[in-house]
């Protein structure tokens, strides 16, 4: 068995092009989390670069509403496993052109005006495991930060995280496969053959 | 009503953190069926080894520890008002406890609770019973797999679907086929059948109660369960959506008389993990 590609953040367009739909990675280094508020509010207000606690270039953005603990002003994660991101797709294009990202993980896949940025923008979509909380969290070396807690909450708040071996699996690459899209697909032949139509 | 509130407050903890057997092993039972290193059998595995982790380490097993269902069955003379409020000390409790994570949000300001209590939230069922025992079902229902519901009126001519026992097989594949790999399958899928629309989404939700191996008592509906668990798992949605043999674990109806002009189906989707416990008291 090939083992996982191993990514470490930042990317570049460079590196997310070299990827394809099927890829397994493993990811390393900084991400952020953020949702259905974080997508709305990035996306009306668009800030300067220096509003934001982090530079949102070349990282990726994952749709997670995670559990934390706090002590002593530490967070540790809990559990930590993909929302569902196809809520997002109202903002994802505008994000992914605004903010210079160059991943989008969550659950499920997109629809296909992200799939249009994407491939325009050089960016890819990771479908991590989908309620794989306390797996995914034990990959969360560090909470770095945390943006929005008081207003947003814990599950809406933009967290700034350190990961390492975090797994996942490319499912919508830049050059315009998308995985979901075919299994679809294949599964809409099947349903109608059941259906008799 | 002290020890009560503790008692669901340990309920909450066993229900977030460790999956009923019978989900395990259904899932178990999937990942053997599942080609080797394929991402099926790569997400099953790392699913299994969540479950683990959650129970050893007594971590929620996923971090959406959705909206809390209670289904409690309630014996003569039993207040259901105290019954209520020892349900929503025990929710704000285990929200710190377990922890759980504040899911309740107003609609109107848009304010989370942030002890998992509100209005209409958790989701209380009340039914009296003869006898002296107090049931208390729960059901953590995450929110992806519960948007992924859906509700119809019969008869639909999209789906070709008439008032009968076809007409709601072709709901159920519709609901799976619009849901695909979005609710984290493999399913267990819950069916309301009757007049009322508020009355079916109930009884939808209260199948998922069942056990994975429990047989419907009547025939034709457990023959439409099997049925339909075979029709599903050839859409070749798979594990997580990315294909693979394994879409749902189990499919359970219940049916209600309906008006003759009314014909509700609707179908609940619960995610792989299913997490549901009981409390007898």
């Amino acid at each position: 068995m090939v083992g996982p590609l191993r990514l470490k953040t930042p990317l570049s367009a460079d590196d997310v092009r070299g990827l394809k739909a099927g890829d397994v990675v493993s990811i390393s280094g900084m991400i952020v989390t953020g949702r259905d508020r974080v997508h709305k509010y990035l996306v009306e207000n668009m800030p300067q670069p220096g509003e934001l606690p982090v530079d949102l270039a070349g990282t990726i953005i994952y749709h997670c509403g995670p559990v934390m603990r706090e002590k002593d002003g530490v967070f540790t994660a809990v559990a930590a496993g993909p929302t569902t991101s196809i809520r997002m797709e109202m903002y994802e294009p505008r994000f992914i052109r605004g903010f210079g990202i160059r991943g989008i993980m969550g659950k499920g896949g997109m629809g296909g005006h992200t799939l249009q940025a994407l491939r325009e923008n050089g960016c890819v979509y990771f479908n991590a495991v989908g309620g794989a909380a306390v797996y995914l969290a034990d990959r969360i070396e560090r909470v770095i930060g945390v943006w929005k807690l008081e207003e947003f909450g814990p599950a809406e708040a933009l967290w700034i995280l350190e990961v390492k071996d975090f797994p996942a699996v490319v499912t919508m690459d830049a050059h315009g496969n998308n995985i979901h899209r075919e299994i679809e697909q294949r599964s809409l032949g099947r349903f109608r053959e059941l259906l008799g139509k | 009503m002290l020890k009560l509130r503790d008692g669901i407050v340990e309920l909450y903890r066993k229900v977030a953190t460790s999956l009923p057997p019978d989900v395990e092993e259904a899932l178990r039972n999937s990942l053997a069926l599942e080609k080797e290193d394929s991402p099926a059998n790569s997400s099953l595995s790392v699913i299994l080894e969540n479950v683990r982790v959650a129970r050893d380490t007594a971590r929620p097993i996923c971090q959406d520890t959705g909206v809390p269902v209670f289904f409690v069955k309630v014996p003569m003379g039993l207040s259901q008002l105290e019954l209520k409020e020892t349900i929503l000390e025990a929710t704000r409790s285990a929200t710190v406890k377990v922890p759980l994570r504040p899911n309740a949000v107003d609609s109107v300001t848009e304010l989370n609770s942030g002890d998992n209590t509100g209005t209409g939230f958790p989701v209380i069922y009340f039914e009296e019973t003869r006898g002296n025992t107090l049931t208390i079902d729960l059901m953590l229902k995450g929110g992806g797999s519960e948007n992924a519901g859906q509700l119809y009126k019969l008869p639909s001519e999209e789906l070709d679907a008439g008032r009968d026992m076809e007409g709601v097989r072709r709901c159920v594949l519709d609901a799976v086929q619009k849901a695909q790999g979005r609710a984290c399958p493999p399913y267990v899928i819950g069916v309301g059948v009757g007049a009322a629309k508020d009355q079916v989404t109930r009884l939808s939700k209260e199948q998922l109660i069942r056990k994975l191996g429990d047989v419907n008592k009547f025939e034709s509906l457990a023959a439409l369960e099997s049925r339909l668990t075979a029709e599903i798992n050839e859409l070749g949605i798979g594990p997580q959506g990315l294909g693979g043999r394994n879409t749902v674990m189990a499919v359970k109806i219940g049916a209600n008389h309906r008006h003759p002009a009314s014909y509700f189906v609707d179908v609940s989707v619960s995610c792989w993990a299913t997490r549901r416990g009981r409390l007898i008291w």
